[in-house]
């Protein structure tokens, strides 16, 4: 079991089983198909991300560097979480981008159903999660990963 | 830290100008405190740029937040362009695809009454390139802007020296409303600094989509100071250089998240601020014929048969300006009459804003390009291709962007040219 304490942009508890992105996670292109088509399960759709292509992203926690692509990144968030598609929590490696502190605050403050999102992890983070493990989030940044 | 509001703007967030104010308030003050803001400060550009420009009927949850916006009072300050539409009947497409956008789309006409009630600027305000003179959103050198649509956003901070940072659709929105914006980032003069030095030593004019992309893959969402390029612009920021920073400026945002970079000796404040831009711990990226070369190499083909005919072409995404358009007719119509050829081996599409377009057709190009059989629209290419099955069809184009975020293989323009007037590579 490893700990790790962010910086809680969104706080908030979480469960959830880690899903790992090493690259930039480039939100349109991820969620676009599971949007537009229904997938409950979120399957990523981005076909340059081979970490995550195909695998579903709906309650998972996502594990990240930053947010990469189009500006309509925090509204497609912003829709998950509405359409009760979203990740169970958003970690990040780096400093938060503005696209994902715009869709993780937009759905803190206009959606019933936050997404808690620690930023400022470190790459030491991303360096020890993976896919597949159990990820604990406290309401003070704190993350547990749990192999 | 908290941010130091003034009294107009405690005022809106404890609800003086309805309670939907004070929570667009709200969540811009947070988004601002994210990244440290310690003020927010007027939006000093003339009219705002909207990224959401479709009604895709799943997007429920948008078009609630509109209404819930527009019955609260809570409208933008300004005017504002939007980006392309995502439905264009001349665009080639069939029956069982026409049937796909009309269910996809169906609230286009509703999320266009919602935009006209917020402050739509006029009804042919749908581009991705709302700075073209002939469009009427052009921000000055240092207005603060509150827009989205990353090819925008890069382009105003990079080429016209306006201020805005890489917001996302619905913020933007709600700082034209409030007519604030967090300070941070890219406003500021810190956040204008470059990290990366780019070093471009190429033996021959650098493919701006691919240059863009390998800049965007590197540097993510830094800043890159870009030395080199000049060898191959100029120092005039003329029409060509503009155009090339455009479609170079749209990949590099959308294959990483760059929203500001620096061209020495072209763009204004590398003109005026010189090597003090950088950073003193910037880091080098080198960018030579081979680089360029790994990095068109790694683009992944993902049609179901790597080798189909290719059914469609998209050129123009962002849109291109009339200068372009006048560029490609030139060159197309030249490459098909050396092939003997009178049309276009792959049906095209050429794309432009609605004014651009509107001004290129009443030209002498337009009736080669329409004889070359070649389609002038103002769609958003990326809209189409979201229809599943266009999505399946193989699809050409000189754009990284759409190359990004949909099936389209990407081409260079040389590439692209060969295509249409030969119909083989």
């Amino acid at each position: 079991m490893k700990t790790f304490k962010g910086r809680a942009v969104v706080p908030g508890t979480a469960k959830a089983e880690a899903l790992v992105s090493h690259g930039g996670f480039n939100t349109l292109a991820s969620f676009q198909k599971a949007l537009m088509f229904g997938d409950k399960k979120a399957a990523c759709s981005d076909q340059n991300n081979p970490d995550i292509y195909g695998k579903p992203m709906c309650g998972k926690a996502l594990c990240l560097p930053q947010t990469i692509g189009s500006t309509t990144g925090g509204m497609v968030l912003f829709c998950a979480a509405e359409m009760e598609r979203q990740p169970a929590c958003l970690l990040f490696a780096k400093p938060i981008d503005s696209l994902a502190a715009a869709g993780a605050i937009l759905a803190g403050v206009w959606s019933a159903h936050p997404m808690p999102t620690v930023d400022n992890l470190g790459d030491e983070f991303l360096a020890a999660v993976q896919t597949g493990m159990t990820v604990r989030v406290a309401p003070d940044g704190t993350v547990t990963v749990e192999e | 830290m908290a941010i130091a509001l003034t009294a107009e703007q405690q005022a809106i967030l404890a609800g003086e100008k309805g309670e939907v104010q004070a929570k667009v308030m709200r969540t811009l003050v947070m988004y601002g405190e994210t990244f440290g803001a310690q003020k927010m400060v007027p939006v000093t550009g003339a009219n705002g740029h909207l990224v959401t420009s479709f009604g895709l009927g799943v997007m429920k949850p948008v078009y609630a937040l509109m209404d819930t916006l527009i019955e609260g009072g809570a409208l933008s300050r300004q005017p504002f362009s939007v980006d392309p539409r995502p439905l264009d009947q001349n665009v080639p497409s069939n029956l069982l695809q026409n049937v796909f956008f009309k269910v996809m789309y169906s609230k286009q006409a509703s999320y266009e009454a919602q935009l006209n009630k917020l402050g739509l600027l006029d009804e042919s305000a749908f581009t991705c390139t709302c700075y073209m003179d002939e469009v009427g959103n052009k921000p000055r050198e240092g207005d603060v802007l509150s827009w989205a649509e990353s090819s925008a956003v890069v382009y105003a901070n990079s080429v016209l020296g306006a201020r805005c940072n890489r917001n996302s659709g619905i913020i933007e929105l709600f700082g034209s409303i409030v007519g604030y914006v967090p300070y941070f980032g890219l406003l500021t003069d810190e956040g204008r600094k470059a990290s990366w030095i780019v070093e471009v030593a190429t033996t021959q004019k650098p493919e701006a989509q691919v240059l863009g992309s390998a800049i965007g893959m590197k540097v993510m969402e830094d800043v890159p100071y870009i030395r080199g390029l000049d060898t191959w612009l100029g120092t005039e920021l003329n029409q060509d250089a503009r155009d090339y920073l455009k479609d170079m400026g749209a990949a590099t945002a959308s294959n990483g998240a760059v929203g500001l970079y620096h061209i020495e000796n072209l763009t204004p404040e590398a003109v005026r601020q010189g090597e003090a831009l950088l950073r003193p711990d910037a880091k080098v990226y080198r960018i030579d014929d081979a680089e360029l070369a790994r990095v068109k190499a790694g683009y992944p083909v993902i049609w179901k048969d790597a080798n189909a005919a290719p059914k469609l072409c998209f050129v123009g995404c962002p849109h291109l300006s009339e200068r372009q358009l006048n560029d490609w007719t030139q060159k197309l119509t030249e490459a098909l009459a050396q092939n003997g050829r009178k049309k276009v081996a792959i049906p095209t599409v050429f794309t432009a804003a609605p004014k651009v377009a509107e001004k290129f057709a009443q030209t002498p190009q337009a009736e080669a390009l329409r004889a070359a059989g070649v389609v002038v629209s103002s769609i958003c290419p990326l809209m189409y291709m979201n229809n599943p099955l266009c999505g399946k069809m193989p699809v050409i184009t000189s754009s990284n962007k759409l190359r990004t975020y949909t099936s389209a293989r990407y081409h260079t323009d040389a590439e692209i040219l060969q295509l249409l007037a030969k119909g083989e590579n």
